[in-house]
């Protein structure tokens, strides 16, 4: 596999040559900012056409098909067009609130795309804690979503944020016992530790029974976690009109629209990193040639191939299953999946201790 | 295994934060400097659903979900003090496995106890 920390450290190493250590700390710095940003587009606008394309194959339309060919250049479109939409300023609304919200919302996104290693080497912010940090951050942004409801001066915003509210904060649970048991599996919490580990086998595979319930936990509880699929409770137009984010226009709007695809990505992207393996290729052992074939393929693409079938699953879901009411949802999680979350950790817990791992 | 091996976890995350704020205000700039701008009393109105608006709504409202709340605090304490378990648990051991079955047991004990009462009933 090609270590990116190559390249890194080349540009490193030419910056502090010609230049004091911070002047080139600083520049250094900012090239990571541009990067994220870009990072962080290039995924926003991919997957606004694949969630409009997959969506319109699911109901046997082509989707946008107009702008550019195939309707590539679409979403460029649509970018620009919420660009020039009014900001509109009402009364009644908590101003400083109500602009703080995506501010909120899209920093905590931010982060937690910086959080994530694409390759051997190409990962932004890497804490031995990693798994646990991007796990924090991510509560952060129910806190964009609150304000946004509260500051809004609506009643039916309100009503969204606090479902949104009760819904994140319980998936959250289940979503952290289920990465919990695959950090009792690898015994760290430091994400390229944890991908590294890896390489010999997934640990959907290493974990056996256990891994694989911890899987379907979390793909469960990250759909919800995104406000997605089944559980876009928050945003049921039919009862609330968008949900906590009615009130907002323009760029405002497309805040939160640009986080909640970006917050798909990275529960994708986690999964990825955490139950198929990340950036390492598939191996099966003993196939030695099968194994060469698939080292040709660069890491970044294993990662990124991964993390977009899970957002195929998730989209895949939110075309397919009717909307659950808040009591069923809220019944799910406590009822269900939480018990069957801890109970699966302890499981888990006694397959390593006992040595019973792939 | 840094990107760039001289700069610390705490400035790449400030990094990150800034680059978030940094985007926001730079759409939010753009996107004012090319919008159009009007103004009407019944623009500034709240949309909420097409009719006119009834009342104040940053109000003491009644919400079903604190009880979530509470018992989310207590799960989330427990997943917090696990956290680090989970990390050391092959050096722990069977004993460390005791001692955290026990633990949970006492939780689950928790969580039957408030489906009993009915907490976890939608009202």
């Amino acid at each position: 596999m090609f270590d990116f920390g190559i390249v890194t450290n080349w540009i490193n190493d030419l910056l502090v040559g010609c230049m004091p250590v911070w002047a080139a700390t600083l520049i250094e710095c900012v090239i990571i900012g541009v990067l994220i940003l870009l990072a962080y587009t290039v995924l926003a606008l991919f997957y606004i056409l694949y969630e409009r394309k997959l969506c319109a194959w699911f109901q046997c339309r082509l989707g946008p098909m107009r702008v550019g060919p195939w309707g590539l250049l679409q979403v460029f479109a649509d970018m620009f067009k919420i660009l020039i939409k009014e900001l509109i300023s009402l009364k009644g609304t908590d101003k400083f609130l109500f602009k703080l919200a995506p501010y909120i919302i899209i920093t905590s996104s931010v982060v937690m795309l910086a959080c994530l290693p694409w390759g051997r080497g190409l990962q932004i912010i890497d804490y031995n804690i990693g798994i646990f940090f991007i796990l924090a951050v991510s509560s952060v942004g129910v806190l964009g979503i609150l304000l946004a409801g509260w500051s809004s001066n609506n009643k039916y915003t309100l009503i969204g944020a606090m479902r949104s509210g009760a819904q994140m904060i319980s998936y959250e649970l289940s979503l952290g016992l289920a990465l919990m048991s695959i950090v009792v599996l690898a015994g760290t919490m430091n994400i390229n530790e944890l991908v590294a580990q890896q390489e010999r086998c997934w640990f959907i595979f290493q974990g056996w029974l256990p891994a694989v319930v911890a899987f379907v936990i979390y793909v469960i509880a990250a759909t919800a976690e995104t406000n997605r699929g089944p559980f876009d409770l928050p945003e049921a137009e039919h009862e609330l009109t968008a949900g906590y984010h009615t009130e907002y226009s323009g760029i405002h709007f497309g805040f939160f629209y640009l986080a909640e695809y970006l917050n798909l990505f990275i529960v994708s992207g986690i999964a990825s990193l955490m139950f198929l393996g990340g950036w390492m290729p598939f191996h099966i052992a003993g196939l030695d040639c099968f194994n060469m074939v698939m080292n040709w393929i660069p890491g970044p693409i294993w990662f990124l191939a991964k993390a977009f079938f899970i957002s195929y699953v998730i989209i895949w879901f939110k075309w397919t299953f009717p909307r659950v009411r808040i009591d069923q949802m809220l019944a799910l999680e406590w009822k269900y999946m939480m018990p069957f979350a801890l109970v699966n950790l302890i499981v888990m817990a006694v397959f390593v201790a006992f040595g019973w791992t792939f | 295994m840094n990107l760039l091996l001289e700069i610390s976890n705490g400035d790449l995350a400030v990094t990150a934060t800034l680059t978030g704020i940094g985007l926001v205000f730079a759409a939010l700039l753009i996107a004012k400097l090319i919008s159009p701008k009007s103004y009407s009393v019944k623009k500034g109105e709240t949309y909420e659903c097409g009719i006119p608006t009834r009342g104040e709504s940053m109000i003491q409202f009644k919400s079903g979900y604190y009880i979530f709340a509470i018992l989310f605090l207590l799960f989330d304490v427990e997943t917090v003090f696990l956290y680090p378990w989970a990390t050391i648990m092959r050096s722990l051991g069977p004993s460390g496995l005791l001692c955290v079955a026990i633990f949970m047991f006492i939780l689950i004990l928790g969580l039957a106890y408030a489906w009993r009462k009915g907490a976890l009933k939608w009202q």
